[in-house]
């Protein structure tokens, strides 16, 4: 049995009710007090400690009474691939799928080497190591255990990876993740992924029907990465808010990559045998 | 809440908020509900989804027009032009729901020959003479019928012709020129689409298109919400906001009905339940006025004969008030001794939270307690809060954090030195961390259990009240002086019953609760419904609307959590006696058969011969529907199609004749700092505006181009209070105060979104970061191009969040209904960069003799 999201952007509120419900829930410590300047949205982006954030996407257009606007909000968070990139690429063993076929670090395990960081297509996955040196934990606590963890890792290199664990802890107690848990209008809902992909469907020819111009994101569609655990309904195109468009598996690019590699080294090996063997 | 009171009877919501659900229709004006009552806004979404056509109107474009159907931009102040335009309209238009507005509305009501409109005046009615009388009767639950002076007016001229009973004389063919519908339609001719396009900024096509979603979406087959907040209430003329938005819900006829009524709502958790009781200082709990000795109410009978309504449910004030005072004075209150009244502080003037803050800098008062609030941040002038509290002589502060009141002597530009005021800091419980109940904005009483210990020496402010009288009342132990009689007889046993809670000196809210339900002296058995309130001693009861929340010993409904989909009337307790939506007689038509099968909700059984449906009847359970006025006083003075109990008439009150003190109708003025002229009259501001003219308290003026732009202020979904700047996982989200300027105006000054800008009024100026939106833009009001800048007002120097607090910039000038100040609706100047470093307002600087009032009290505006 595979437990996800599914994230329903057009009932997002971006109250931000998830961001806190998930930092207390998982303790983990703000990210700084940065004010961006860009819309509402003061955290910028998924990190090591940030495992929801809301983005605001704001879209402005002239029409004959005055301006239309738009302004769409999303609660993004790890995607929980069908194919982790993350997963594939960590060499301890640290990242796992567990039993509800969700992608979890063990931060015990992991010795912060950062492999993971690129390997995510979506750019989720991040190391909580810098803040532990800047004096940001001040401001709240870090998870005992993870803090003790990233303290070990961060000597070494530059502490453990964090993410969304979609509340392992939570899950396995029966509870709902926090987030969803939280949310107030029902944008963000959990449970049994198949459950929720049918539900979604159905979401999507209702907007449809409406005139909303609704499509799901990490669902049915024939990419690297597989479908998305955590997916979500997008009005618009994923860009708008920040999603690729094609994820890619970077695994996938392995094959070229060797071969690529494998012509160089016989394009190389043909030309030192040029340069080597007319020498006499 | 005068707005909705004297409208309809009571000035709570009339409905609930899951009963939104059922709306065809949502208009959310006066208020960002999706960010400022989040959870609270499930239930728009819950409409949407069902099909409702969901509209915001608000200057800003906010995550609630983000998520509503349509979304009207207006300029800040602008309202009662623009829902006086729907009037116009519907009345035009003749789209209103005529059976609904004939049978339940005083339409038909013929007011007294001497009436002049504000159309004949230029913008005054008649009876003005321009003098502050002080305080009247607050008018919650009601109008208070012929009571002379008020906020200028002598409302003599605004009454009804009545026959020898006292009922008003009727024209039920609406036709007669000086029945109120016909006033209606005189009053807002002139408030067209045209003039709604050039004042408030709104394209006529999409203001016609409201009128017609909003008549299309009410009658007996369809209902439409109202929700506002206090976009609405926090301006000069913020009552007749509300009362602009009443009368077009009472056109509409979508009072009592489900998916209908006027969502009012609170700001913060118990609001509502503060109100009730009773933090306001002109009511005691259950809305009975405070003695006032302007209105010569020195003996128990003088009182009574000015606040007991003849008819309607006000007939039995008596009852709560005696029962009142037999609950504060126990065994000492007798009928010999006119139960304690004497014991009752006199009201001398307006005491409410302004008036005692220019006191304070005049030297006048010499000792504060604030308890759960932060005036220096959430206040207005807060140079002038903080000066005032410079020269106390005491200052006790409970509070959960420290805040800038707290220590408004650390504040930027002070001399903690020459300060010498000694302070007090009481560390209170949060929430969580003591048992109690909270009224939410359903009128709904919720127990909540101690979840934590408090930390340290926290205690909760229950515990500071308490052994705050408790030590008093040591201290005047041994006095045989009468005055001090009050303190010794309070009654005051609510020692806790639990062992260790009362070691720690927590009171029993248990037993406070018990004690505002109410009980019989004689068998000391809980009353079940303030019916059972008697005028004669024999019944004590601390808040008559609770009545019924603790029936007997043992039950506490407030603890119950037994829900359903819809009305849930074992959920909790709501006042009065329940009911969820209010005046619910009228969702049923004059014969007592629902509307429609649709929007069926109490109707009469005529088998069971009593009303019955889904919620408590808001009406004499057992009066049918064709049944007759049988007295000339009290309930019995109502038919059984008047729904309205608490008015006199038992109608809604399109034209209110007395409880306000700004005009029986309302009428467009422009905010005491506008950008424009008042198109409609020579007056140009409300004469009954309360203002301060004093040099420490200056203000920007009409149309001073010194100050060109709009200025609104309010708050964001991620901070609160001040604990919320404490909580780092709040304070990233919004982590620097900020203001929403629009592009074409960055751009003209050269601004780019996360700049310094400083904004600045004749009251000061302040420095906060830059957010440029689309979102903001400019509208075109009387040919003129006006840009609207938005302002946060939570930001402060505790916490992690930081920044210049917008109080700063704000004036002091109140709606002299309620004393409440004007903040939604300012100008200001904008400029790129930062300010200069503050300096304090000087201590020993005099005031000048003509500006200092030692009371506080404000002028009125009065006629330019």
């Amino acid at each position: 049995m595979a437990n996800g999201f599914f994230t329903d952007t057009t009932l997002c509120i971006g109250c931000k009710a998830c961001e806190v419900a998930c930092k207390q829930w998982n303790e983990l410590p703000s990210d700084g007090f940065d004010f961006t300047g860009m819309s509402y949205d003061n955290t910028a982006q998924l990190s090591g400690t940030t495992w929801r954030h809301v983005a605001f996407v704001e879209e402005t257009q002239l029409a004959a009474e005055g301006v239309d606007n738009r302004w769409l909000m999303m609660s993004d968070v790890c995607k929980h691939c069908t194919h982790a990139g993350c997963l594939e690429a960590c060499p301890t063993g640290a990242i796992i799928r567990n039993e509800f076929d969700n992608v979890f670090i063990q931060p015990d395990v992991c010795n912060g080497c950062g492999y993971c960081v690129p390997s995510c297509p979506f750019g989720v996955v991040d190391l909580i190591g810098a803040l532990a040196t800047d004096g940001r934990y001040q401001t709240a606590t870090l998870n005992p255990e993870r803090r003790e963890a990233n303290e070990t890792a961060v000597q070494a290199n530059g502490g453990v990876a964090g993410k969304c664990t979609l509340c392992y802890d939570r899950q396995r107690d029966g509870y709902t993740p926090a987030c969803a848990k939280a949310c107030p209008t029902q944008s963000i809902q959990f449970g049994e992924v198949e459950t929720l992909k049918m539900r979604a469907r159905e979401r999507v020819e209702t907007l449809m029907e409406r005139g909303v111009d609704a499509a799901l994101y990490g669902v049915d569609e024939d990419t690297s990465v597989g479908d998305l655990n955590a997916f979500f309904l997008i009005t618009g195109r994923p860009e708008a808010y920040n999603l690729p468009v094609r994820p890619v598996l970077p695994s996938t690019r392995q094959p070229a990559a060797y071969t690529a590699a494998a012509v160089a080294a016989l394009g190389l090996f043909a030309a030192g045998l040029f340069i080597f063997g007319t020498r006499e | 809440m005068p707005g909705l009171g004297t409208s309809f009877g009571r000035g709570g919501a009339t409905t609930f908020l899951q009963d939104l659900p059922n709306a065809d229709c949502i208009l959310i004006q006066g208020s960002n509900f999706a960010e400022a009552h989040p959870v609270g806004f499930r239930f728009v979404m819950q409409a949407k989804e069902r099909g409702a056509k969901i509209v915001h109107v608000d200057p800003r474009f906010t995550r609630t027009s983000a998520m509503a159907d349509e979304y009207i931009a207006l300029r800040s102040g602008s309202d009662i032009a623009f829902l006086g335009g729907i009037v116009n309209w519907l009345l035009t238009n003749e789209r209103y729901f005529k059976e609904y507005v004939t049978a339940y509305t005083n339409a038909s009501s013929i007011v007294v020959e001497a009436f002049k409109d504000t159309e004949d005046l230029d913008g005054i009615f008649s009876g003005f003479h321009g003098q502050n009388t002080g305080t009247t009767q607050m008018s919650q639950m009601g109008g208070a019928e012929g009571r002379g002076d008020a906020g200028g007016y002598d409302t003599s001229s605004w009454q009804f012709e009545r026959d020898e009973n006292g009922t008003p004389r009727r024209d039920e063919t609406l036709q007669h020129p000086r029945c109120v519908l016909q006033i209606l339609k005189r009053h807002f001719s002139r408030y067209t689409p045209e003039l709604v396009e050039s004042l408030c900024g709104v394209p006529q096509a999409q203001f016609l298109r409201l009128c017609e979603t909003l008549a299309s979406n009410s009658g007996r087959e369809r209902t439409t919400a109202f929700a506002y907040a206090v976009g609405w209430t926090q301006h000069t003329v913020g009552v007749q906001y509300i009362r602009t938005a009443s009368i077009v819900q009472m056109l509409l006829g979508n009072l009592g009905r489900p998916g209908g009524g006027i969502m009012a709502l609170r700001g913060h958790a118990n609001i509502q339940g503060a109100t009730d009781i009773a933090t306001l200082y002109d009511l005691l709990p259950g809305y009975l006025p405070v003695p006032s000795i302007r209105r010569d109410e020195q003996s128990l009978a003088a009182y009574l004969k000015t606040n007991t309504k003849p008819t309607g449910w006000w007939a039995n004030t008596p009852k709560y008030v005696v029962s009142l005072l037999k609950a504060y004075f126990g065994e000492h209150a007798t009928a010999a001794n006119d139960f304690c009244f004497e014991y009752l502080p006199q009201l001398t003037g307006d005491h409410s939270t302004i008036p005692m803050t220019f006191a304070m800098k005049d030297g006048t008062i010499e000792g504060y307690f604030v308890v759960g609030q932060n005036p220096v941040t959430s206040g207005q002038n807060v140079e002038l809060i903080a000066a005032g509290m410079d020269r106390l002589k005491w200052f006790v502060n409970v509070d959960a954090f420290e805040n800038e009141t707290s220590s408004f002597w650390k504040r930027e530009g002070a001399d903690p030195a020459a300060i010498g005021t000694e302070c007090f800091f009481i560390p209170a419980a949060m929430v969580l961390e003591k048992e109690g109940t909270m009224t939410n904005t359903n009128r709904l009483l919720q127990f909540h259990d101690k979840a934590v210990e408090p930390p340290g020496d926290a205690v909760s402010d229950a515990w500071f009240f308490y052994n705050l009288h408790k030590r008093v009342r040591e201290l005047y132990a041994q006095s045989l002086d009468p005055r001090d009689r009050p303190i010794l007889h309070l009654t005051w046993d609510y020692e806790h019953e639990d062992e260790r809670e009362r070691r720690r000196g927590e009171p029993s809210v248990r037993k406070i609760v018990q004690e505002i339900n109410g009980f019989n002296v004689r068998t000391g058995e809980q009353l079940r419904s303030f019916t059972q309130c008697e005028d004669d001693g024999s019944t004590a009861c601390g808040g008559w609307i609770y009545t019924g929340c603790a029936p007997d010993k043992e039950t506490l409904r407030a603890r119950s959590r037994t829900g359903d989909e819809w009305v849930s009337p074992d959920w909790g307790f709501a006042w009065p006696a329940n009911r969820r939506i209010l005046y619910n007689r009228a969702s049923a038509a004059p014969d007592g058969t629902p509307w429609s099968e649709r929007k069926k909700y109490v109707w009469w059984d005529a088998q069971q011969n009593r009303w019955t449906g889904y919620d408590v009847p808001d009406f004499p359970p057992e009066k049918a529907p064709d049944a007759p006025a049988t007295s000339a006083h009290g309930i019995e003075a109502h038919s059984g199609s008047d729904p309205f109990i608490m008015q006199l008439d038992g109608r809604a009150q399109l034209f209110v004749a007395s409880g306000l003190k700004d005009g029986p109708v309302p009428t467009h003025y422009e905010p005491l700092a506008s950008v424009i002229e008042n198109p409609l009259y020579k007056q140009q501001n409300s004469p009954s505006a309360g203002q301060w003219r004093r040099r420490d308290n200056p203000e920007n003026g009409a149309v001073n181009p010194e100050y060109p732009h709009v200025l609104t202020s309010y708050r964001v979904t991620e901070l609160s209070g001040v604990y919320t700047r404490y909580i780092p996982w709040l304070a990233e989200l919004q982590p620097e105060a900020f203001c929403e300027i629009d592009p074409d105006l960055a751009v003209a000054q050269g601004i780019r979104s996360g700049d310094y800008v400083t904004l600045s009024t004749a009251a000061g100026e302040i420095e906060v970061r830059a957010l440029v939106s689309g979102r903001m833009h400019p509208l075109r009001i009387g040919g003129k191009r006006v840009h609207q800048i938005g302002l946060p007002y939570i930001f402060g120097n505790f916490g992690f969040t930081k920044g210049d607090t917008a109080g700063t910039l704000i004036p002091f000038s109140i709606d002299s209904n309620v004393s409440i100040h004007e903040s939604k609706t300012l100008t200001c100047a904008l400029r790129p960069g930062r300010r200069a470093a503050r300096k304090a307002l000087p201590q020993d600087k005099p005031v000048p003799a003509g500006e200092r009032d030692p009371s506080g009290q404000p002028t009125l505006h009065g006629v330019d």
